[in-house]
């Protein structure tokens, strides 16, 4: 077997911090699609009878 | 090499990126954005008919991020001239600190999302006027018309102006005069806004060729439109209600708004070509911005008001 070297890119610690809030911010946003979704669609469509 | 300065891009040819959430959201234009939803709030509200609150809550955000997308788009397309304006230097785009590429997409998925979201969960003519709303100001204004003609935001006004159809649609379903009579108000305020900025922008604007009426038809000439679109104004500004849509409060107060609408504009008019300092029309520019927000905030209160009497009165 060829033994591969990868090359990895290695984050800055500001790139990291960055990464860490973007990540956050897609999480939050995310969670709050899903509550509002949910209940919408409650209210939008559930009442079936 | 720029491509070597960059210290975001790391010897292997990787661009890391350091873009915040912030510079993400400044992507969306929030000051444009929270006219827009206060607008569009004002439609929903002055609508006869009611929709459930959490709905309503759900519109209000698909047409917050939807303004927001064709913002991002307009930063994507306007990254060059943006980097050339002292005003818009800074921006995400041609600050570094986001890609044109990512703009690009962040713009698309959120007008995708938004217009979706709008027409599953509210009802699809909102959600046609809000895809009209962005297409019309990404492509007709942005791409178009804002480097073609100093009629650039005259035209382009309209997609800034449809917000309270929007909101209205959403809650009625319908397009009527009471929405139009909005969207007026706010399209033939629009010129004489953004003309007042030129004035004292309008170096700026030459350098970046952007051919705002300043540049083209030179200084006394936007003057005289300013005037006379104030002229415009005034009066349509009352036409809620001359049509009977409001009571007279709303009329007497739109009334004295307009008259110091025109009264700035009057001021902008009498100045002279070598006012440097261009004082009027930095005052007209801050007053178009507290016009715009009183008219909508006596027509929300006017409604509101005029409601709770109505029930109190049953």
């Amino acid at each position: 077997m060829i033994d591969k070297k990868l090359e990895l890119v290695t984050l800055t610690e500001s790139q990291k911090k960055a990464r860490r809030n973007r990540s956050a911010a897609i999480g939050v946003a995310l969670a709050v699609l899903v509550v509002i979704f949910y209940a919408a669609t409650i209210v939008k469509f559930g009442h079936t009878g | 090499m720029a491509l070597v300065d960059d210290p975001m891009i790391d010897e292997a040819g990787f661009r890391m990126s350091e873009a915040t959430a912030g510079d993400f959201f400044a992507l969306l234009k929030p000051r444009v954005m929270s006219l827009v939803v206060f607008t569009a709030f004002v439609g929903m509200v002055a609508a006869p008919v009611t929709i459930n609150p959490l709905i309503a809550m759900v519109a209000i955000l698909a047409i917050a991020i939807g303004a927001g997308a064709s913002g991002a788009l307009n930063m994507w397309y306007d990254a060059d001239i943006d980097a050339v304006m002292s005003r818009t230097a800074s921006r995400p785009v041609p600050s570094g600190r986001i890609l044109p590429g990512e703009a690009l997409s962040f713009g698309l998925v959120l007008s995708v999302l938004s217009v979706m979201t709008l027409g599953v969960l509210v009802n699809w003519l909102s959600a046609a006027l809000l895809a009209f709303t962005i297409f019309f100001y990404a492509v007709v204004y942005t791409m178009w018309l804002k480097r073609s003609t100093p009629q650039n935001i005259v035209i382009g006004g309209a997609a800034g102006a449809i917000p309270p159809v929007i909101g209205w649609a959403a809650v009625t379903g319908t397009v009527s005069l009471e929405s139009l009579v909005l969207f007026l108000i706010i399209f033939l305020w629009t010129p004489p806004h953004f003309w007042a900025l030129a004035l004292f922008k309008s170096d700026d604007y030459a350098k970046a060729g952007i051919p705002m009426m300043p540049v083209i038809a030179g200084q006394a000439s936007t003057r005289r439109q300013i005037f006379a679109y104030a002229l415009i104004l005034a009066p349509i500004g009352v036409l809620p209600w001359v049509l009977g849509f409001t009571t007279a409060f709303y009329g007497v107060a739109s009334l004295a708004l307009g008259i110091g609408f025109v009264w700035y504009a009057w001021k902008v008019l009498r100045m002279t070509d070598d006012d440097r300092a261009m004082k009027p029309a930095k005052a007209l520019f801050a007053y178009s911005l507290l016009y715009l927000f009183a008219i909508f905030a006596i027509y929300l209160a006017d409604c509101v008001v005029g409601r709770a009497l109505a029930i109190g009165g049953a």
